[in-house]
């Protein structure tokens, strides 16, 4: 396996208060790689970080090319796509409007048409609610949308926030169905979750984030069953 | 005042609303997508008609000598701020965006005028010199303060467009100019006299913003910079950059201005610094509209029109206060009715 995807001790502070210190992780082509981890560990400021909307010290790899100097559009580009914890959706423009934006950062948009149906067949109440404000739309298709945007810009590498955050748990399944059903389209992910038990469910290899630093990592399938863990994030189940 | 004279001053309200819808259209359009209200809007109306009345005189207008200043200032800054963060790669495209584009332009007019072009070559000639400015403008004071405050950028804002009065007097000279006009025809509707000119404005106005509703609706392009102006981190993710929405931003608004400096140019006799009142009436509608909406700022500029047309009726002198003076209830109505919210938070 290839890395797609590195992070070496990096470190983001909000003027003088270090929110994330040296974390170094990995994702490898076609991996689902998962950071959870409590509310402020930091884990949202590492995402901000990955894509560039927040400066940082240290190195990150992107398919072989230093992000160092690549601009948060710039990393879109070549790929690197993130659907932030607050979905940041177009809330005026239709849904499916929303979506077509998504095809903005690639060269080619002959497949646009297909990419389209694709998302429509993967969340079809986006296909009925496609002429309405994303605005109106309820929590649950908001991220749906959210989702779909990102997976229009084709990412070889999808970076996401929180996606269960405040959905119901109908719901929350089908989100996590549809990011395990990514490993097949080739995408690889990166997934920050508080909901730990669902993410390793899905992921194959796993960080555990606590105030800013990476504190335990390992086969999703390992942590699941690390004692400790289950009595910190898993519940006694 | 009799119905007769009423409609008179109607028609002439509503003609001078239209330019100013083009210019208030404009101010929206820049406000929303960059955060900047761009002031000197007005300046680059009356620059148009300018470049218009030279170019009219067959001479040499004087917008040639500020795009290339301004080009040569802009693609200066872009490569020096391109060399310090090491994006040497990137420097010939920013010498041909800021640099050979503004002078193909620049050549062409010049190109042009030796073969004494129609008044239709004419006009679409000074349009062409007058879009460089404004996003050569932004690229000069605008980027390097994108993050600033809105209130901030207003300022700076303000001060660009008393340069830009500075400019335009060293430019164009104190004469104050007056075009041809596009058309001599005339008609009566409802036994109202009509002038073709009056017609003139309200079809540009018409087919302006209607060509700008279908840019926004139908053109990828155009929804990236509604999108920028709803949610710039959202924008930003899709990898919209903000920089150059602004600049397409600037260009269209750049458009309208012109479009109106050329529709009032055979009307109003225009000097360097009768941009100024435009911009800031046009301004005025802009904010009866709320700054972020299109219909509303059309709206609102129509309104200006009106008013201003029955005022200056009522007592000359006083129009200008009287049209300024509706600001007061328009904003005390718009502060109590929407809720009060500190300026959007920053990404």
């Amino acid at each position: 396996m290839t890395q797609m995807f590195s992070i070496e001790n990096v470190s983001v502070a909000y003027g003088k208060v270090e929110a994330v210190r040296n974390v170094s992780l990995s994702v490898e082509q076609g991996q689902i790689v998962t950071v959870i981890g409590p509310n402020g560990a930091g884990k949202t400021t590492l995402l901000m970080a990955a894509i560039g909307l927040l400066k940082s010290t240290g190195r990150m790899v992107f398919q072989g090319n230093d992000l160092a100097r690549i601009d948060v559009e710039g990393r879109v580009e070549r790929g690197l796509c993130l659907v932030p914890e607050k979905r940041e959706l177009f809330a005026d423009l239709s849904v499916a409007d929303n979506l077509l934006l998504g095809t903005y950062s690639l060269r080619d948009r002959s497949t646009t048409r297909k990419s389209l149906d694709d998302v429509f067949d993967r969340f079809p109440r986006l296909k009925e609610r496609s002429k309405q404000a994303a605005g109106t739309l309820s929590g649950g298709e908001r991220q749906m949308l959210a989702l779909g945007r990102a997976l229009m810009a084709k990412p070889k590498l999808l970076v996401l926030d929180e996606p269960s955050l405040g959905l119901a748990p109908l719901i929350v399944r089908e989100i996590f169905r549809t990011i395990a059903s990514l490993r097949s389209l080739g995408v690889s992910v990166l997934l920050v979750e508080q909901n730990a038990r669902a993410a390793l469910e899905t992921a194959d290899y796993g960080y555990v984030l606590e105030t800013g630093e990476i504190i335990q990592s390992g086969a999703a399938d390992t942590l699941i069953h690390d004692p400790k863990l289950i009595a910190a994030y898993l519940g006694g189940h | 005042m009799t119905a007769d004279i009423a409609a008179i001053l109607a028609i002439d309200g509503i003609a001078t609303g239209a330019v100013y819808a083009l210019v208030a259209i404009g101010t929206v359009l820049i406000f929303t997508v960059t955060r900047v209200i761009f002031i000197p809007f007005g300046d680059i109306a009356a620059f148009t008609a300018l470049t218009l009345a030279a170019l009219d005189a067959k001479q040499l207008p004087g917008t040639v000598g500020l795009v290339v200043v301004l080009a040569c200032m802009a693609c200066a800054m872009e490569v020096v701020s391109l060399a310090r963060a090491g994006e040497l790669r990137a420097v010939p495209k920013a010498v041909l965006f800021y640099l050979v584009l503004p002078l193909i332009v620049v050549g062409t007019v010049w190109l042009t005028m030796r073969f004494t072009p129609p008044m239709p070559v004419r006009i679409v000639l000074a349009l062409l010199l007058i879009l460089p400015i404004s996003p050569l403008l932004d690229r000069i004071v605008f980027r390097p303060i994108a993050d600033a405050s809105v209130l901030l950028l207003l300022t700076v804002s303000v001060a660009l467009h008393f340069a830009l009065v500075g400019l335009g007097l060293l430019f164009f000279g104190p004469e104050g100019v007056r075009t041809e006009p596009l058309t001599s025809m005339a008609m009566e509707i409802a036994g109202v006299h009509v002038s073709g000119q009056t017609v003139l404005i309200l079809t540009a106005a018409l087919v302006f913003s209607g060509l700008l509703f279908l840019f926004f609706d139908f053109t990828l392009i155009g929804k990236a910079l509604r999108a920028t102006a709803l949610n710039r981190t959202g924008a930003r993710l899709m990898g919209i950059r903000p920089a150059r929405a602004g600049t397409i931003a600037y260009l269209l608004g750049s458009l309208m201005a012109g479009v109106s400096g050329i529709l009032i140019a055979p009307v109003n006799t225009i000097f360097y610094d009768s941009g100024f009142l435009l911009g800031l009436k046009a301004f005025v509608g802009a904010i009866v509209g709320g700054m972020t909406s299109y219909p509303g700022a059309a709206l609102g500029a129509f309104g200006v029109g009106l008013l201003e047309s029955f005022a200056s009726f009522q007592s000359s002198t006083l129009k200008d206060v009287i049209v300024f003076s509706l600001l007061i209830p328009v904003l005390l109505w718009r502060s109590l009715a929407s809720q009060h919210s500190e300026e959007e938070v920053e990404e």
